[in-house]
């Protein structure tokens, strides 16, 4: 990240300067800065909700059992995650938000996902195997149906909004399939 | 379709009454574990703001810059040797970007365009098989305070790569069947 974030900055401030736009990136600064403070109340809102629902479902053990209920399903790919961690379940509801096209619960379980794979990290603050997998998963964007963009093009008068529906499974599909054998590959090569 | 619209309609009403009603009948007090839970957010979001504010003043000011017209006229001669509209670069560019950007740029090629070009359809299916990468990496790193990503981000941005060639191709192979 480190790389990436210095190259965009210096990129930008050497195209700024090139193309005359230096007021533009001034001011694009500080228009990021107001997104970061929108989109950051934004998710608080949705987080908060999403933490107080799964705190209801921990304290009532409702968690434990659909752990269980999920585990045969995600420890095929989540293999270090012990039984019935309620890992299972933050990880199971987030990829069920991302299937079903449901951005603002997915994040806030995806969050939660983060916490409770956490509390299984001995090193603190280095990533583990089962964190890259959901992230890579969560990157992949598995959805069956994008109803925004169908939206759009039947906004703008498309006859057959829904074609696009089959490629765009078949795509995210093959591409989940790609990044997730890339995360095994490069695990055995980069330790 | 219809089926999965009504899906995706259900499923959260659904399990917020089963969580309210399975805890009732558990005796949690489920309002005060609610208010408990939903308290956490606060120091979570904390975390989270100073990875997101640090992700959106780079992808603006790279927007805001130029760079991304000198991209496209970058790679505008392979995407015209392979027969791709040149409209799809910003697509590919914008998407692991930033995603109300990509939303603009999306709804722009459509509306010049039309719904049916082929640019349309394949931005239609990058919008729905890519993810903002850099905006998840923020939000979950951040969220539990990672900071060594090991070989993580390659492999984000590899897979983004080979992503958006797999919604070109994917796209491309349909229509000409059409």
């Amino acid at each position: 990240m480190n790389a990436i974030w210095f190259l965009l900055i210096v990129i930008s401030v050497i195209f700024s300067v090139i193309d005359g736009r230096l007021e533009l990136f001034t001011k694009s600064l500080f228009e990021g800065a107001k997104s970061a403070v929108e989109v950051s109340l934004f998710l608080l809102g949705i987080v908060a909700l999403w933490l107080g629902i799964t705190k209801i479902i921990e304290e009532s053990g409702l968690i434990h059992r659909l752990s269980d209920l999920f585990r045969p399903a995600v420890s095929r790919l989540f293999k270090d995650i012990p039984q019935d961690h309620p890992a299972v379940t933050s990880i199971t509801l987030n990829f069920l938000a991302n299937v079903f096209g449901l951005g603002n619960a997915a994040t806030p379980l995806g969050i939660k996902a983060m916490q409770d794979l956490q509390s299984l990290n001995k090193e603190a603050e280095t990533v583990t195997f089962a964190m890259m997998l959901l992230i890579v998963i969560n990157t992949a964007s598995i959805q069956l149906v994008p109803f925004t963009v169908i939206g759009i093009l039947s906004d703008f008068g498309s006859k057959n909004p829904a074609w696009i529906v089959s490629p765009t499974i078949l795509a995210t599909v093959l591409s989940a399939v790609f990044a997730v054998a890339t995360l095994f590959v490069f695990r055995k090569f980069f330790k | 379709m219809k089926t999965i619209n009504l899906i995706s309609q259900m499923i959260i009403p659904f399990f917020i009454l089963l969580a309210v009603a399975y805890g009732f009948v558990k005796k949690v007090r489920v309002y005060d574990c609610f208010v408990s839970g939903a308290k956490d957010a606060l120091s979570v979001v904390l975390k989270i703001f100073p990875y997101l504010l640090a992700i959106f003043i780079a992808v603006k000011s790279f927007q805001a810059s130029g760079a991304m017209d000198f991209a496209k006229g970058l790679f505008s001669g392979l995407f015209t040797a392979l027969n791709i509209p040149i409209e799809v670069i910003a697509m590919a560019i914008t998407k692991p970007l930033s995603g109300s950007a990509s939303l603009a740029v999306f709804t722009d090629i459509v509306k010049t365009t039309g719904p049916e070009s082929i640019a349309s359809l394949i931005s239609a299916v990058i919008m729905g098989s890519a993810e903002t990468t850099f905006y998840v990496l923020a939000v979950y790193l951040g969220a539990v305070g990672i900071k060594r990503t090991r070989y993580l981000v390659s492999v984000c941005v590899l897979s983004d790569l080979v992503g958006i060639i797999i919604a070109i191709a994917v796209v491309k192979f349909l229509f000409s069947l059409r």
